[in-house]
This record gives C-alpha cells, structure tokens and sequence, in this order.
C-alpha cells in the first residue's frame, strides 16, 4: 500500500521475490507451503496447527526483509529493541 | 418463450428477467452514465461479457484463476466475533482478508481524536496479533464540525436561507479544523504500528469535506513519506456545497471519478476508492453497467491502484444491509473483469 504499486506489477514484483510466477500466487497449496517454510506467517486450523510457526511479528519481519519493503510496525518493534533504524 | 434467470434489483429483492431484458438494462445502464458523466459507454465486448454474468443462475461466481485482485476493507468485525482484535484475527485466519481496519463505532475523525490513546493501544495489539496489514481508518465528517455539534455555523441551515458568504465561511472554517484532526489522529495510528490510513465517503459532505481530506493527506504524506494511504470516496460526484473550492487548480464541485483520481494521486494518497452510488429502483446489470462506465476513464491514467467500492449501495450491490452473495459476488466479478481493477 505504501508504494501505490498496480496489481500487475505488484504480483510481478512479490513473485520474483519468492522465486515463484504470478500465477503461483493464486494457488493455496503452492503459497501455503513457500509461506511456511519462509516463515511468512500462514492459517492454522484444528487438526493442522503450526506450534513452531513464527508470530506475527516474527513473520512480518521475514516478509519486509524477503521482499526489501518498510513495515511499519516491524520498525516500530526494532526501534523498541534499540537495533535497526 | 424465453427463459428466465433469477437477478436482483438495487433494493436486493429478487426478481426474474429474460436474457434479452437483462441486455436491455446493461445497455440501457452504460447509456445513463456515459450521458450523464459525458464518458464513453461500454463496447459491445464488454456488454456481452457482462451478459453472461448476469444472466447466469449460479449462485455464486468469480474472477478466472490467476486474475484475483487485493481486498481493502473499510472496519474490519462484528459484535458476534468478540473482541475488536479477536474480530480482526478471524478476518485473517477464518475468512483469510488480504488485509484489515481496526475502527471505532463512531466512524469519524472529529469524534476518534478524542479516544486517540485507546485506538493506538488496540492498534499495538493488532500488529502483534495479525501478519496481513491492519490499516486504519475513518471519515472525515466535516458536517460534525457546524453547530450544534460543533463550533462552526451550520451551512446546511445558512444555504436555504440564501447566505452563501457566510455559509462559505464556515465551510472554509471547518475545513481547517479538519485537517488539524485528520492530520493528528493519522500521525498517532502511524506511529502505534498501522500500516496504512483509510478517509474513507471523502467529500460526503461536498467540496469542503473533500478538500479537507486531500489536504490533510499532502500534509501527511509531507511529513510521512512511507504512510500508505487511501481515500475513499462517497459518491460519484462531488457536491458543490461551497461551489468555488479548488485543490492545485482543479474546481472540486461537480469533480466525477476521472477527476477525483487525478487530485487525490495529486495529493499523494496511494488507493483510490471510487464510489457510485445505486440506483434502488433499477437492477444490479443496469447499476454495474453504470457503474463501470463512469469508472472506466480512471483506469488509463490510474498511477495508484484503484480499489472500486464494491458494497452496500456502491459498485452495483444492492442498497441492503445483508447484500446477497449472488449479486456481490456478480458486480465484483464484472468490475476485475471489465475495468482490471488493482483491488475492491
């Protein structure tokens, strides 16, 4: 949201990020395991839970580094620690 | 004897059409709007893509694979999912929303700044709790600036009383007012973690309401050059309540979608949400058709993405406080598929 990129070129530029096509964005089961092993944080449900899966904040922070983007709340977690910018 | 296919009228009340009456209406839709908003109407391809949206008789449809587009939503929960933050977690993991808007129930500005420490805490919480974006947001509501709610003169009472100066004057007034709160209120979520600001029924108020609400957004994205922000508009007019308001030049009464999104991309914000408003008395084919083709010009010069408003009374869906899912799910579809939106 911060970039006002366009929806092509937004997909194009997650894609190339996670080393997947665009149309691999679209597919549940493709984008549930990446996300998983990336650590990017993922759904859970009752029989399927993730105990070792990242929280939030740990996921969101995987997310702005894998794709070079600014989360503000990830900058604001760093700035409570004392590290980052 | 034809057949006929179940549909919805702008009110959500089922009715039963022809094919060739559901043509009709589409085309009699884009017709409305390309003479009243003095734009192209729809081409033929495109009507006939939207003839087989509306005239199917499946419950329920959606975009192909491959062409799904980003949800932005305006206050995210409801009063039977719990918590405000509970209510946002389940719009990620149970309804799984690209993203999220914490809100207060009194969905303004003027009244938000007043509880700013209690927004910012549940902000906190969110941004720990969930890993999509949690934006927030709400409207700018100049009219709560004018007595008795507020300290300004009422121009709503002034104008029938043909005092246009002074009622011009308050609206300038208010204006000022509106972007000190908009401004601080924005600034505090920022800084408690939100990823993005939502003003959301800009300009609901007429000109004033939408000048304020592109000139807090300069201000901000002065001062915050990462803040995402999105403007949601109200209508697809903007009322000339003051009638001489200008923003960088461009009067701002009477401004239709095209225009609307030049200033806003002007001012810095980056969604843009049109707003077209529904006609209760016409069918959701001749609404989305209308709708479509006042949006359409946007989409060339479109340098942000462009989130149509897709809900209730807006973007085709019927004005009804439950919209049924076959005609949500009908107009959404009919505005990725024809405009190739960013998001709804």
């Amino acid at each position: 949201m911060s970039k006002g990129m366009r929806i092509t070129e937004a997909k194009k530029f997650v894609a190339d990020k996670l080393g997947v096509t665009p149309r691999d964005l679209s597919d549940n089961p493709t984008m549930h395991e990446l996300r998983g092993g990336l650590r990017m944080g993922r759904i859970y449900e009752g029989e399927t839970t993730y105990f070792d899966d990242p929280s939030p904040l740990e996921a969101k922070f995987h997310i702005a580094e894998r794709l070079g983007i600014s989360i503000n709340s990830v900058n604001r977690f760093k700035r409570g620690l004392g590290i980052g910018e | 004897m034809e057949a006929q296919v179940p549909t919805r009228m702008g009110d959500g009340s089922l009715v039963e059409l022809t094919r060739s009456q559901i043509r009709a209406d589409l085309e009699a839709g884009t017709e409305a709007a390309a003479k009243r908003g003095k734009v192209e109407p729809l081409a033929q391809d495109e009507l006939d893509h939207l003839l087989d949206i509306f005239a199917s008789a499946a419950r329920f449809t959606s975009v192909d694979i491959g062409d799904e587009v980003i949800l932005s939503e305006d206050g995210t929960g409801h009063p039977q999912e719990g918590g405000r933050i509970e209510a946002l977690y389940q719009h990620e993991q149970i309804i799984c929303q690209d993203s999220v808007e914490a809100y207060h129930m009194d969905y303004s500005y003027p009244a938000v700044k007043t509880l700013v420490p209690v927004e910012q805490a549940a902000m906190k919480e969110a941004q720990e709790r969930l890993t999509i974006p949690v934006h927030y947001g709400a409207q700018p509501d100049l009219g709560r600036y004018s007595k008795p709610s507020g300290p300004c003169d009422n121009w709503s009472e002034l104008l029938p009383q043909m005092k246009i100066d002074e009622a011009r004057a308050a609206q300038e007034e208010a204006i000022e007012m509106a972007i000190e709160d908009m401004v601080f209120v924005a600034e505090s979520l920022w800084e408690a973690g939100a990823d993005g600001i939502n003003f959301d029924t800009a300009g609901a108020a007429g000109d004033a309401d939408f000048l304020a609400t592109l000139r807090a957004v300069e201000t901000l994205r002065k001062r915050n050059p990462e803040m995402g922000m999105m403007v949601g508009m109200a209508s697809e007019t903007v009322l000339g309540m003051h009638g001489q308001l200008e923003y960088r030049g461009t009067r701002l009464a009477g401004l239709k979608p095209k225009g609307q999104m030049q200033v806003v991309q002007q001012a810095g914000a980056t969604i843009y949400g049109p707003a077209i408003n529904v006609n209760t008395g016409k069918t959701v084919a001749w609404n989305s058709a209308r709708v479509l083709t006042y949006v359409k010009p946007c989409m060339d010069e479109a340098q942000i993405p462009v989130h149509l408003n897709v809900g209730m009374g807006v973007g085709g869906v019927p004005m009804y406080g439950f919209a049924p899912v076959d005609a949500v799910s009908r107009c959404s579809k009919a505005a990725v598929d024809i405009l190739r939106l960013d998001g709804l």
